[in-house]
């Protein structure tokens, strides 16, 4: 048994497991508050949590595993839900009781998961959570008798209203005390399987030991029942001689004899569960039309159901834009003042530098962020709870399956045309672990907020003013358009190509849950609200921080920066003093400066040796270096060219010196280096390059592998290069 | 009475029927199965998405989501 760091006492660990939708999280949260840890398994993309049982004198852990409908441990989910409860996971021990969590208002169906979990052995506790639609709705549920039948003991809750948890909390504690009595094998849904297969199960578990691989009975049921399932893949992965073989003999004899794989299995626990409720259950009447129904005729009908889709979209990403403005620009606001705050106290130099540009300017360009994440995952989190996701999953899914994904990939895509790091942090209400892998590939190429201000740079220097139809069409605005709308064109046969190559096989299920909408729990949303932000500033903000200085530095080092801190200085000294020209003067020796010294830096240097590279994009070595620069987070390149090109590093989108700079720029030979070619080229390198860091460490968060974010750094950068490759060569004899 | 066997995706809105079989024995087979669908069951149609795939599906009292590939594999017993 594990010790507590704190108290050296010693630290009992419960496992809390149910179906989705059972308010598993709400209960959670009131077992254990607000300070879960969360992580993830090691090896899987599955997110462990786990929580300190609060109220107690004992240190007990709650974990909370993955939702699931079974413990067949066909996805990672339920493999992980498996060898918890089994004590099979390296690093985690095991817990002593598993509490099994129903949904009170569809006792039937949640008890298959409860067989499963019976036959493992552990004591185990029935919670039956949303008691309180069985009292409103005016259900049958004697849970008493259910208590009985089973030997276990049963505990009714309403977790979104923290009824019953004290008293889930005096069974747990007692429990662990005197652990109720396993029960015996003719309790059990197993005992209801067909003679036929116990005679194959208990020969493979005889085999099993004398290959000194003694299994639990459960394993050995698990084995013979799921083809291609998860125990079976991990013993003929082990190097065991002959055990597929004997395996498949032994179904081929299972189905001589009558017992049809897997069949009899749904069959068999489905009887042992109505056999359970009998006369202590009495089923919904399914024909009625329940509000939720009612409901459900317009949210899914087929024009209003649509507009309905259309409007909440619309509002979740116009909300986005308007209410996230105010904060982000208040933390700029902040990041100005803590930067002017620095000048002031530190003179220039290396260290004031790394503090303003590298640290602030990191650490500002991740918060940042946050306004948004925090928006839309307070309406993701209100639509999930209310029910309403599911339906949008439904409406959305025919759309979705024509680029081989689901309905499910729609919001998360949607999002990332705000930002792509929330949007892949979204894909985790996506079970399909393959859909869930294309959609997050793909987010990235969806054209975020960060790609605007290029875009606009570019189009209002280099395309031409030209109107349409009596000026009510614009060149620049169609321009615009097509470069928003380029990343998810180009996400089409990326996500067709990633589900063809990378993730082929299994067949693609939508089963899907509709549970009844219900008001939203106040107490679940900002649960899941606070989590996605602290993740977010914990991991990502980390990374780009470390990403901002490495840039930094290289843009700084090596370099005598003697003369540009005296010039900074007399520029400081002028504009005290109000002094128009010396401000004007200095500005001017300031910026010499430092195109001076970022010629000469690593990033100069890697510049110009890279513009081979770049030359046939259309870029100059300035160019080249702008945009490895921008690699941490895109949106600095407009910083970066008006700091080669010699403005200083305060520009913005539509400053017009720096178009007019870039427009005068040429080449040795007195051609210009920008014209439509090359800012069409460097528009699609931008709508199609992984430039982010933020976006790819959480991609290495959530899918807990550094292999992933690698991957996808290096398919979009080749698809940017031979993108704004193709643009150039199609377009350098039209300009 | 003649028993009217159809394939779950060929129930209009309102309809219903008794589950006869689940075809076949892969994953999808056990999926639908293990959330409900078993044999004897009664099923009722009540709507379709907008662009006429899924479809929803209520059974054992709760809504299920199916699409098209996964409805063809239950066989019902149409309700008259």
């Amino acid at each position: 048994m594990p010790n507590d760091i704190a108290t050296s006492k010693p630290v009992r660990i419960v496992a809390l497991i149910g179906n989705p939708n059972t308010g598993k999280s709400s209960l959670f949260n009131a077992l254990c508050g607000m300070n879960a840890r969360v992580g993830n398994y090691p090896g899987v993309t599955v997110e462990q949590k786990v929580g300190r049982l609060l109220g107690t004198a004992e240190c007990i852990d709650v974990i909370d595993l993955p939702g699931t409908y079974s413990l067949a441990a066909r996805s990672a989910d339920e493999a992980v839900a498996v060898n918890v409860l089994s004590g099979d996971l390296p690093q985690q021990s095991k817990p002593e009781v598993a509490i099994v969590i129903l949904d009170a208002s569809n006792v039937e169906r949640n008890l298959y998961l409860f067989s499963q979990i019976y036959e493992l052995g552990l004591p185990v506790i029935v919670v039956m959570n949303m008691w309180d639609r069985v009292t409103s709705e005016g259900l049958v549920v004697n849970a008493e008798l259910l208590s009985q039948r089973l030997g276990v003991p049963v505990v009714c809750t309403s977790a979104n209203k923290r009824q019953g948890i004290d008293e889930l909390r005096k069974k747990i504690e007692q429990t662990l005390r005197i652990p109720n009595a396993s029960p015996k094998p003719e309790q059990l849904a197993r005992s209801m399987f067909p003679e036929a297969f116990h005679h194959e199960a208990s020969q493979l578990s005889e085999w099993l030991a004398s290959q000194g691989r003694k299994s639990s009975a459960y394993q050995v049921d698990r084995l013979l029942i799921d083809s291609d399932g998860h125990f079976q893949k991990t013993i003929c992965q082990s190097g065991l001689p002959e055990i597929a073989e004997r395996i498949d003999q032994a179904r081929i004899r299972l189905q001589s004899a009558g017992c049809k794989v897997p069949m009899f299995e749904t069959k068999a626990r489905y009887a042992w569960v109505r056999k359970l409720i009998d006369g202590a259950v009495v089923r919904q009447e399914s024909r009625s039309a329940s509000p939720s129904d009612r409901i459900d005729r317009w949210l899914t009908h087929r024009w209003v159901g649509m507009l309905f889709f259309v409007f909440i979209m619309f509002l979740v990403f116009q909300s986005i834009t308007l209410f996230a403005q105010l904060p982000m620009n208040g933390i700029q606001w902040l990041q100005s003042q803590a930067s002017s705050g620095v000048e002031m106290l530190l003179g220039p130099g290396a260290l004031r530098s790394l503090i303003v540009d590298g640290i602030l300017a990191g650490v500002g360009g991740v918060l940042v962020f946050l306004p948004q994440i925090a928006i839309l995952f307070l309406f993701i989190a209100i639509l999930e709870d209310c029910g309403y996701m599911a339906r949008a999953a439904f409406v959305m899914d025919k759309i979705m399956t024509t680029v081989g994904l689901s309905g499910k990939s729609f919001l998360p895509l949607m999002s990332s045309f705000a930002c792509a790091v929330p949007g892949i942090m979204a894909t985790r209400t996506i079970e399909s672990r393959k859909d869930r892998m294309v959609t997050l590939l793909i987010a990235p190429l969806m054209s975020c907020s960060a790609r605007l201000p290029v875009y606009i740079l570019m189009v209002s220097a280099f395309v031409p003013a030209t109107r349409y139809a009596g000026g009510w069409i614009s060149l620049q605005g169609i321009v615009l358009m097509l470069m928003q709308s380029l990343g998810a064109v180009v996400a089409i046969p990326v996500a067709w190509v990633l589900k063809k190559f990378f993730f082929p096989g299994e067949p693609a299920t939508f089963l899907m849950e509709l549970h009844s909408y219900k008001w939203p729990s106040p107490t679940v949303i900002y649960q899941r609200v606070w989590e996605r932000l602290v993740a977010f500033v914990v991991r990502a903000g980390t990374l780009i921080f470390c990403t901002s200085i490495l840039i930094w530095a290289a843009a700084y080092f090596p370099g005598d920066h003697g003369s540009l801190d005296a010039s900074i200085v007399s520029l400081e000294k002028a504009t005290t003093a109000e002094n128009q020209p010396a401000i004007d003067e200095a500005q001017e020796q300031v910026n010499r400066e430092r195109s001076r010294l970022i010629e000469s830096s690593f990033l100069g240097r890697i510049g110009h040796q890279i513009e081979p590279m770049v030359k046939p994009l259309g870029w100059d070595w300035k160019i080249g270096v702008a945009v490895i620069a921008s690699f941490p987070a895109r949106e600095v390149i407009i910083a970066t060219l008006g700091t080669i090109y010699s403005l200083g590093s305060d520009q913005d989108e539509e400053s017009e010196g720096l178009q007019e700079q870039m427009q005068l720029a040429k080449w040795p030979d007195g051609k210009p280096v920008f014209n439509l070619a090359t800012a069409l080229s460097i528009m699609v390198f931008f709508a199609l390059c992984a430039q982010c860091s933020a976006t790819l460490m959480t991609i290495r968060r959530e899918t807990n592998s550094w292999r992933w974010p690698i991957f996808s750094f290096v398919y979009m950068t080749t698809l940017a290069y031979i993108g704004a490759w193709l643009t150039y060569q199609c377009f350098q004899p039209w300009s | 009475m003649t028993a009217l066997n159809v394939t779950l995706d060929e129930l209009d809105p309102g309809e219903s029927g008794i589950i006869v079989e689940i075809l076949g024995n892969d994953v999808i087979a056990s999926r639908l199965m293990e959330m409900g669908l078993i044999e004897d069951e009664p099923i009722a149609m009540i709507g379709r998405a907008p662009m006429g795939d899924p479809t929803e599906y209520s059974v054992q009292g709760y809504r299920i989501s199916l699409r098209k590939n996964e409805s063809t594999r239950v066989i019902v017993r149409k309700d008259p």
